[in-house]
């Protein structure tokens, strides 16, 4: 009955399946819907939709599916008011951060550039899409001006008052378009487990009691013996250089899987190649930074290490003493480089970049070179080649 | 005539969320609710019990909980104890079969409502381990070689805090609802019937704070229902004034706050910085 429906669900990328269709015409042959649209609408999306960030897209398909919407389209433009995004921005942005937009061009500029990007979004979707500022286009924080990224579209512009609920889109704030999941990186970091007993023992150590009970003659003899843990230990050194942040979503969605995986996870951060000195935060750098031989003295060889950078910058930064952008190095970073994979048996570099934009840049080449080529993309692929690397 | 799931008095609930309780029930699937902190995604199972007069099994997961803690376990060491103590006990091997969660809910004599609570919480594949026994409603005991299968299949309510994802068979076997953190008309009953007694004007300056406290972005954790209930409750114990919270000064306006909503110093100042340079740009 509703076969079209579910492909087109399907085709927008929420992933129904036969089996959810199937329940979703037995709850209705049972009447939970009450043959009132609402109610179906809200059944479907119930039995349909098992992830709140598809919601919105399951809304658009529904809305078009249902009622055969018309495609809209130049005059919608006006219907983002600039004031109003203008305002939102004074809102966020400190006066400093007002002056480097001031410097960049200022606001038309900004406006013109997220113009064309909702022209762009409107033209990727099929249709023309009526509503603006969905998904992709929202964050303001590509432009690097807000890290935190921006969400246009929040506050409400239209008439409400006459909308369909599933026209009211109130889910689309949680739409992830390009989202991996952290799901998929936990599963791929699972291959550095490495389990051993260590620790207290106070589990029963089953066959070692059994024999020592034959020992005694058949008199119970309990034999303990220490809980099996993950005992990789990692040690994570993020770049938090200027042009990492355009990636600082990957970034945080990789640290954030780490962290749940592994027990032993230390986190250091640099700038652009590391140096004699390395943070523990990005705040009050210079309360909390390391020297670099305290790291290699504190954490022995059988750590693995993993740079996180863009790997992206002057290739001086690298190849020459002085070379830093922000303090003078007595020792130039290759030197550096070397030290930590020299010392660390296991070591590799995951690039946030995407691969194919890998051969233009030429410090990225040289630190491919100085990792021995143990340079993989921040992507599910890459990530589980890194981890086979690490777990060899 | 089935009974139907509504809200209760204290239990306010939204259209969507009836239907797909009621779906749930209906075909006795999995209900899996997330949502934000603090939005009663646990309560839900309490009022769904209440509500349709059914008695209530709880299973808390912990993240050292194993699938199988669920369905039943196997206590060797009691009876390798009562071996060497002559018990004639030890002769069955079904007095040492411990019953978990799920088999209490199969066995119970009438239908339960079975809440999973947090089962993000647990190791990733958790969800999976649970499929067949979720889906079929039975499981097998290889101790006893004896099938365990539901007597009534029971309203299984599944909640989760999104800390990890979950598997996609295990979704398709769910219904799913989002519990939206509910816009302030709906806050304004749920107030109300929590606090019956609180002052209405009260009540409306804190709701404004409390909503504008939400929407600064970049917040760590931001406020949610329960928290709001308890600073309410705060504000009506120490007797606020209500000039406090019209304040244009943070220092006046920060520590009713402090502690009841925002739960950390990043978050303070990030509203102190934000928050108060908008009210100012309204004044």
């Amino acid at each position: 009955m509703f076969a079209g429906f579910i492909a087109q669900l399907r085709a927008s990328g929420v992933p129904a399946s036969l089996t959810e269709y199937l329940t979703l015409l037995r709850a209705m042959k049972q009447g939970c819907a009450e043959y009132s649209v609402e109610s179906f609408y809200f059944l479907a999306r119930a039995a349909l939709v098992k992830d709140e960030r598809l919601i919105d897209r399951f809304d658009r398909v529904f809305a078009h599916f249902f009622r055969g919407l018309g495609s809209v389209d130049a005059e919608v433009m006006a219907e983002l008011p600039e004031e109003w995004l203008k305002k939102l921005a004074e809102r966020l942005l400190t006066p400093e951060e007002m002056a480097a937009v001031e410097a960049l061009g200022g606001w038309d500029k900004l406006m013109e550039t997220l113009r064309q990007r909702l022209a762009e979004q409107k033209e990727r979707h099929q249709g023309g899409s009526k509503w603006i500022g969905t998904a992709g286009t929202s964050p303001f924080g590509a432009y690097g001006y807000n890290p935190e990224g921006i969400r246009i579209g929040q506050g409400d512009s239209r008439n409400r008052s006459a909308v369909k609920v599933w026209d009211k889109r109130e889910f689309r704030d949680l739409d992830g378009e390009v989202e991996l999941g952290t799901r998929g990186m936990k599963l791929a970091l699972r291959r550095l487990r490495r389990f051993a007993r260590e620790g207290q023992p106070d589990e029963l150590d089953m066959s070692g009691t059994i024999r020592a009970t034959a020992h005694n003659a058949g008199v119970l003899d309990l034999k303990m013996q220490a809980e099996r843990r993950n005992k990789v230990k990692v040690l994570l050194l993020l770049d938090i250089g200027g042009s990492m942040d355009d990636h600082v979503t990957a970034c945080e969605q990789l640290f954030s899987a780490a962290r749940a995986e592994f027990k032993h996870l230390e986190t250091f951060h640099f700038h652009n190649c590391p140096y004699e000195r390395l943070w523990r935060t990005n705040r009050r750098r210079s309360l909390n930074e390391t020297p670099t031989f305290e790291i290699l003295r504190t954490y022995g060889a059988d750590w693995r290490l993993v740079f996180v950078g863009d790997a992206t910058m002057s290739p001086y930064e690298i190849t020459q003493p002085g070379g830093s952008i922000e303090h003078w190095n007595e020792e130039a970073g290759q030197t550096w480089v070397e030290r930590l994979t020299g010392h660390f048996e296991r070591a590799v570099w995951i690039n946030p970049r995407p691969e194919g934009r890998w051969e233009h840049v030429h410090s990225l080449q040289i630190l491919r070179r100085l990792m021995e080529g143990r340079m993989y993309p921040l992507s599910l692929d890459g990530l589980d080649n890194a981890m086979r690397e690490l777990a060899r | 005539m089935r009974k139907r799931f509504r809200g209760t008095a204290s239990y306010i609930t939204s259209r969507d969320l009836e239907v797909a309780v009621d779906a749930s029930v209906t075909l006795k699937r999995p209900l899996l609710v997330k949502g934000e902190p603090g939005t009663g995604k646990t309560m839900l199972a309490f009022e769904i019990a209440a509500a349709l007069g059914m008695p209530l099994i709880q299973w808390h997961i912990k993240s050292t909980t194993r699938a199988q803690q669920g369905l039943y376990e196997y206590d060797a060491v009691s009876r390798l104890r009562d071996g060497q103590l002559g018990d004639p006990r030890v002769h069955d091997i079904a007095n040492y079969i411990v019953r978990g969660k799920l088999w209490d809910a199969f066995e119970a004599p009438e239908p339960v409502v079975l809440l999973i609570d947090e089962v993000d919480k647990a190791d990733i594949e958790f969800p999976n381990d649970l499929l067949l026994e979720l889906d079929r409603m039975e499981f097998f005991v290889y101790e006893t070689r004896q099938t365990v299968t539901a007597r009534h299949r029971p309203v299984v309510i599944i909640t989760s805090n999104n800390e990890k994802e979950l598997p996609d068979a295990f979704l398709r076997r769910c219904f799913f609802h989002y519990i939206r953190f509910p816009d302030p008309e709906t806050m304004d009953r749920i107030v109300a019937s929590h606090l019956p007694d609180i002052r209405k004007d009260l009540a409306r300056e804190a709701l404004k704070l409390f909503y504008e406290i939400r929407d600064v972005p970049g917040l760590k954790k931001k406020p949610a229902t329960s928290e709001l209930i308890d600073w309410l409750k705060l504000l009506m114990a120490d007797e606020i004034p209500i000039t406090a919270l019209r304040s244009n000064d943070p220092k006046v306006v920060i520590p009713p706050l402090h502690g009841a909503l925002l739960k950390n110093e990043q978050d303070v100042h990030l509203f102190e910085r934000l928050a108060f340079l908008h009210r100012r740009g309204q004044a």
